[in-house]
């Protein structure tokens, strides 16, 4: 019993960062991959704040779901109530940066306000039910797991694909295909890489 | 169908009670100096201070990092504005006015194709270079007289002219103009090469009556050796030009003026 939770876990784990990656497998938060994607810095920033974001999101929406939206079967409200919850926890979560955490604050800088309304975040609230963690209290832990995972496959798809863009900035690239198409033509490619890593969590805990 | 509506209403009063409360209990003092120095920007928001906006610069300005006289639309009096409330001096701003660097106006360039298209210099100037007989002079679509917040730009005889009593330089007419015929200058600046175009002076001649051609005579006759031929075509440095004058008498093509 022991071992097998663990495993578990570690699976929900890697499926998240690897195989369903938000980004490069299931197209979630593809407008700031591709907007902020061109300094590493910048991409390192992005991630930690969605990283952040997509916990404490996940933290207050599973309770929202299991405890408030089910029982009183509204079920088809998740959406609507979760992208205001999530917009405000956003917004009282800057404040609060703004007046005690005023480095963290200036080094989220405007990516905070940003992944508010990004998809990604509210892709992995959403698809934490849809996978079914839905027992108490393990399912919150599963749920919490699955958003990290998510945080850090959507790290490592910026910080993949910063160091891809940083190579197209140095190359002789045809005037048709310069900035946003060479840009997309190359996310397409690192996504197909993606495509190798189908079926390796299956496989590793078979 | 009622708690759901019920529900959803008291989430989002809890979540705007929250946010309302947090906002005043966690309110962060802004900069003393930053709102008195916001209200003496003219807020125009134009960028020409290479910020933000005006509340970019005055972030910046109250916390030193930015000089006193960038901001170009409130020229002398804001920067000395600023200054008093920064407790600082505000050196020698100098009033800037955008300049069309072509007199390519009164049929003195004539027209190489017809165009019939989309009305904008943007446009006219991707269909082979544009329809003028001159591949470096005003176009006359008038982007830069939409780009100007100050309607200080308009249309005489086919080219831009600027007025500059009324530009307060802000160089949004110069990012926007395809040729790059318009320049920011000091406005005291006394004499002007009404030309940028780069051919040789045969051909600048047979395409324009008030090209430069590249002859030389101005640069020999400055007293100051103020002016220079670059690309065929002179440039005055306005730090040295006393604003003697004799250039523009010189000039067989009257484009010094």
């Amino acid at each position: 019993m022991e071992v097998s939770w663990v495993t578990n876990l570690v699976s929900i784990l890697l499926a998240a960062i690897l195989t369903n990656n938000f980004i490069l497998s299931q197209f979630l938060g593809i407008c700031p991959f591709l907007g902020v994607s061109k300094k590493l810095d910048t991409a390192v920033g992005m991630s930690a704040a969605v990283i952040f974001v997509m916990l404490i999101a996940t933290a207050v929406t599973w309770p929202i779901q299991v405890f408030l939206l089910t029982p009183n079967d509204l079920d088809y409200l998740q959406t609507i109530v979760f992208i205001l919850v999530i917009a405000a926890l956003v917004q009282f979560v800057e404040i609060i940066l703004k007046k005690y955490m005023v480095s963290l604050y200036k080094a989220l800088g405007v990516y905070l306000p940003l992944i508010t309304t990004n998809c990604a975040v509210l892709g992995v609230t959403i698809l934490n039910f849809t996978n079914g963690y839905t027992s108490v209290p393990y399912g919150f832990v599963q749920s919490m797991v699955n958003s990290l995972g998510g945080g850090l496959g959507f790290m490592l798809a910026m910080v993949l694909f910063a160091g891809v863009r940083g190579r197209i900035e140095h190359s002789d690239i045809p005037k048709s295909l310069q900035g946003l198409p060479i840009t997309l033509v190359s996310a397409s490619l690192v996504s197909i890489s993606f495509l190798g890593f189908q079926g390796l969590v299956d496989g590793l805990f078979a | 169908m009622i708690t759901g509506v019920v529900i959803v209403v008291i989430i989002g009063l809890v979540a705007g009670l929250i946010l309302s409360v947090a906002s005043i209990v966690f309110a962060v003092p802004v900069d003393e100096k930053q709102e008195a120095v916001r209200a003496a920007l003219p807020g125009a928001n134009c960028g020409a201070c290479g910020f933000s906006g005006c509340d970019g610069y005055a972030k910046a300005l109250a916390e030193g990092s930015a000089e006193i006289g960038l901001c170009s639309p409130g020229g002398e009096d804001v920067a000395n504005e600023c200054a008093a409330i920064l407790g600082k001096t505000a050196g020698n701003v100098e009033k800037k006015v955008a300049l069309v660097r072509c007199a390519g106006h009164s049929g003195n360039v004539s027209k190489k194709t017809d165009y019939d298209g989309v009305n904008t210099c943007q446009a006219v100037s991707m269909m082979y270079g544009g329809d003028s007989a001159c591949a470096f002079g005003c176009l006359g679509y008038g982007d830069c007289i939409a780009a100007c917040p100050e309607n200080a730009i308009s249309l005489c005889s086919g080219a831009a002219v600027v007025n500059p009593d009324l530009c307060v330089g802000c160089g949004l007419c110069a990012k926007v103009c395809p040729k790059g015929v318009i320049a920011i200058v000091p406005a005291k600046a006394p004499h002007h090469v009404m030309c940028v175009n780069r051919d040789k002076g045969a051909l600048t001649r047979k395409i324009c009556k008030s090209g430069c051609i590249g002859c030389m005579k101005c640069v020999k006759t400055c007293p100051e050796q103020a002016i220079t031929v670059e690309n065929n075509h002179a440039a005055i440095d306005y730090d040295k030009c006393t604003g003697c004058g004799q250039c523009a008498g010189v000039c067989p093509v009257k484009a010094i003026c």
